[in-house]
């Protein structure tokens, strides 16, 4: 347990992070090392954390050692898409039971990657510890050293239990694990100059496969996707990429950061949402790759694509222009989905700034203009409440407040994990407007805010 | 007469099983002014929110403790009381729905203790009814911890008080929808009898909306419901798994209970419909002598189809019953069935086998069936087996309606056996 704190302490300081920034005083590492308060805190554990961001490597075998919870609750409906193997969809666990808690689990572990190995023959296991696994004190490292001896075959511990931080916190803990024993124990067949590698983007509904068309037509490599659509081999030989792109910014940070220092691979925060912000991707991968050739080829496809986009997106934008929407989510979407409105016409009247770094706000107050509130945090009730003073059409969030609006009778649109619409890159931006029009238009919204007729006749 | 099989083994692929939690926190849903709490990691708590979110399509309220590492170790008194301040201060909960975790179960938190203490400290919790159900989820399944939240509430809340002839209580298990409870509350109320429901999801997940937001239920049974359970002259548990409850209000009251482990099918609807005749002392109202009349014309021209079909399931112990039984009944024979956890009905199914295991077992079982009846996890081995899948249990992600799907009484069961039906009907066609 005692190196699981000095990781979390390490984690918690990114020097690469905005977030750390103010090291000194009230407001050191504010967003970072908040404890989620009881009976207030909403999100997902660190477990979580690192399932999302390691689940999307397609051909490993993901296995939980831990009580029902933590695999039966949540196994197969993570949104991440393959092209190839659906093993990583597979909810492997060793549900720990009453004895193996008694007794530890480690026996148990061990077999069950032996199980695991022989039934599915995996290219790589990952073994995800829980709070519960973690407590009882099972050596997990050394249950896995000692299976990938066996076996032949990697097996990955994954050591971020619940108990020790946020969904973020444990997407940083995937990272590490990658570091640790994935990343640099392969070499590519071949390299170019133009190869680099995705981090943070997890293909969630298909997202990535909006893009990578882009690259192709570029003759831009993504060697390795980190990690959507991944295959274990890609990751690893990452270390053999020219630049990391970062797409869900702060997420894997840590490796972005490491891998400039042991591999001297230096990395960009880009977003694929929005037609200003793929531009400025692309353009800035061009720049950092340093080939003469690559920009104009990157002007020229920009010019195609906004062009053609500019005459799908018309009949949209003039339906959307003037919709006021309201959007509450994490991070870098806090602001590169206001970029993404404004491209449609869309004014954001209120955006959620609680995960957002002291850069992340400079850009949202930018986009926002004066009038344009930043809320720090909040529950239902207060979304609810600003939705009416601020007279929005639109919530724009996570799929755990769908509910709350549409029970409100608010149009709403899904635009996190869970959604199943992929609105990254220029085709995105169709998807994303032909959404919005849809639900913003749909004729239900005019009937199910409509009272019964005897009511009126009572009034 | 069934063997009960558990395959040897370390590893669990795909399963079927949820949490014990998870089952509390649903039962806890169906009363009123209630926020389900876990004492666990935030994670915890997500988890089990969204698999009721997407199942049910509605806002549920389930709060968290929100243990850490170092709260876990010291124990996790000052977290339970601070979620338990946050969310009275906030939201004013008339019930907390305590459900304990695997997390805290392994530390050994004393939460009954815990309790106490904390309400020495705070007297302003004397109005709040902070009901605790134990559920580690290194035991049982979503089937048992329902129960046992249902036990914890019969245990705390109910007085003492005179009996009302017209008044049943009626203890309904996990294997019940919300519009299974509405079905159930229309048939017995047509008997002119009362009933209350424990818990009543028909009335808080049957999907409506509402005019004004709440953190926390805003229908099902009432604390003042609850507390007149003494005062019913009988009960009506609903699923074996409500034995024990229905025993708990016999004992502390003297309540004369009968438990029907089905109400899908004629004879178990026959059965229900005479005892509450018996029991209200009305005859069976014209209604459903109709809908009876419906369920044997509905049953003539779906036996067709039904006849001799090989049908593998995998359900919780409760629906499972019901489900063979109908199956049985309509002359399909049950290929195979696979289940969560134990349960005394198990070993009495009327077929050869029934394996505790996942959805691993179930694939290699159900191999050579025409129908598989379960949870959305199931859509994946239907596509492999190429049959078709008809979706009962939780989660269901795939389809509407969850909520206000009907499966008991006669109305529910011709929504089933069309539903099925219309499977082996359309496999049949493209056959």
């Amino acid at each position: 347990m005692k190196t699981i704190q000095g990781k979390i302490n390490e984690l918690l300081i990114q020097p690469g992070c905005e977030h750390n920034q103010k090291q000194q005083g009230e407001k050191k590492n504010k967003s970072c090392t908040q404890q989620a308060q009881p009976g207030a805190a909403q999100g997902g554990c660190a477990f979580d954390g690192a399932m999302i961001a390691l689940v999307p490597i397609t051909d490993a075998a993901h296995l939980v050692h831990g009580p029902i919870a933590c695999a039966g609750n949540s196994w197969g409906s993570r949104g991440s898409l393959s092209s190839g193997s659906q093993l990583y969809k597979m909810g492997f666990t060793t549900d720990t039971s009453e004895n193996d808690v008694i007794f530890g689990g480690e026996k148990k572990l061990y077999k069950a990657i032996l199980e695991l190995q022989q039934r599915y023959q995996p290219r790589a296991i990952f073994v995800y510890a829980t709070c519960v696994t973690a407590l009882i004190g099972d050596d997990i490292d050394a249950v896995c050293k000692a299976a990938t001896e066996k076996i032949g075959v990697p097996v990955v511990p994954v050591i971020a239990p619940g108990f020790i931080g946020s969904k973020n916190l444990g997407n940083r803990f995937g990272g590490e694990a990658l570091l640790d024993y994935v990343v640099g124990t392969a070499e590519p067949e071949y390299t170019t100059p133009y190869d680099i590698n995705l981090i943070g983007e997890y293909n969630i509904a298909g997202e990535m496969w909006g893009v990578l068309p882009l690259f192709e037509k570029l003759g831009i490599r993504v060697l390795s996707k980190i990690t959507g659509d991944a295959r274990y081999e890609e990751i690893c030989y990452a270390h053999r990429a020219k630049l990391n792109v970062m797409i869900c910014s702060r997420a894997l940070l840590n490796m972005a950061r490491k891998m400039e220092e042991r591999y001297g691979i230096p990395y960009i925060e880009e977003s694929f949402y929005g037609i200003d912000d793929i531009n400025h991707c692309l353009r800035n991968i061009a720049t950092k790759l340093g080939d003469a050739d690559l920009l104009p080829r990157v002007e020229n496809l920009i010019a195609s694509e906004t062009a053609a986009l500019d005459i799908t997106l018309a009949p949209y934008r003039h339906r959307l222009k003037g919709k006021r929407v309201i959007l509450y989510t994490g991070g870098v979407k806090s602001w590169s989905i206001i970029s993404a409105a404004k491209d449609l016409g869309i004014e954001v009247v209120a955006t959620s700034t609680r995960k957002s770094t002291e850069e992340d706000k400079a850009k949202i107050k930018k986009l926002l203009g004066n009038d344009g509130i930043m809320l720090e945090k909040g529950n239902a009730q207060e979304l609810l409440n600003l939705v009416k003073d601020t007279k929005a059409d639109m919530l724009i969030a996570g799929g755990r407040n769908q509910y709350t609006a549409l029970k409100a009778r608010i149009p709403f649109l899904d635009i996190n994990q869970e959604r199943h619409h992929p609105y990254a890159g220029y085709v995105g931006m169709v998807e994303m407007a032909r959404e919005l029009d849809a639900a913003l238009y749909s004729p239900v919204w005019s009937q199910v805010r409509k009272s019964a007729p005897w009511d009126e006749e009572e009034i | 007469m069934a063997q009960i099989a558990i395959p040897e083994k370390s590893l669990t692929v795909n399963p079927l099983k949820q949490s014990q939690a998870l089952g509390a926190s649903l039962a806890f849903l169906g009363f009123k002014g209630t926020i389900p709490l876990f004492h666990g990691s935030q994670g915890c708590t997500a988890f089990a929110k969204v698999v009721l979110v997407r199942h049910f399509r509605e806002a549920i309220p389930l709060a968290t403790t929100a243990m850490t590492e170092v709260t876990t170790i010291l124990g996790g008194e000052e977290n339970l009381e601070q979620a338990i301040l946050t969310l009275v201060e906030k939201s004013q909960p008339e019930i907390i729905g305590l459900c304990s975790t695997g997390l805290t179960e392994t530390r050994g938190d004393d939460i009954d203790g815990f309790l106490k203490e904390i309400r020495k400290r705070h007297l302003e919790l004397s109005h709040v009814a902070i009901v605790f159900a134990p559920t580690p989820d290194f035991k049982g399944a979503l089937q048992d911890g329902f129960a046992i939240a249902v036990e914890s509430i019969i245990q705390e809340i109910p007085k003492m008080g005179g009996i009302n002839p017209e008044q049943v209580t009626i203890l309904a298990s996990s294997a019940f929808t919300p519009g299974d409870i509405q079905e159930i509350g229309e048939i017995v109320t047509a008997f002119g009898l009362q009933p209350i429901f424990v818990p009543d999801l028909g009335a808080s997940l049957d999907g409506h909306l509402e005019d004004e937001y709440s953190a926390q239920t805003m229908s099902g049974t009432t604390l003042k419901q609850l507390r007149s359970l003494g005062s019913s002259a009988f009960t009506l548990a609903l699923g074996e798994s409500m034995r024990n409850s229905a025993q708990i209000l016999s004992d502390r009251f003297g309540t004369a209970y009968q438990v029907f482990e089905n109400l899908t099918g004629l004879e178990p609807v026959d059965d229900f419909l005479h005892r509450l005749s018996e029991l209200s002392g009305e005859k069976v109202p014209e209604k459903y002598r109709r809908q009876r009349r419906q369920l044997q014309d509905a049953m003539l021209d779906s036996h067709f189809y039904f006849g001799g079909k090989r049908v593998s399931l995998a359900l919780e112990p409760d629906l499972l019953w019901s489900i063979v039984q109908f199956l049985q009944s309509m002359g399909s024979v049950i290929h195979t069935a696979v289940t969560t956890t134990r349960s005394p009905l198990l070993e009495k199914l009327p077929i050869p086998q029934v394996t505790i295991g996942d959805l691993e077992d179930f694939h290699q079982l159900a191999i050579g069936s025409d129908l598989l009846v379960g949870n959305s996890h199931l859509k994946a081995i239907a596509k492999k087996l190429s049959v078709p899948l008809y979706r009962l249990g939780i989660p269901i992600y795939d389809r509407l309606g969850n909520g206000l799907f009907t499966k008991v009484g006669y109305r529910g069961t011709i929504e089933l056996l069309l539903g099925m039906g219309n499977l082996f009907l359309e496999q049949e066609a493209s056959s």
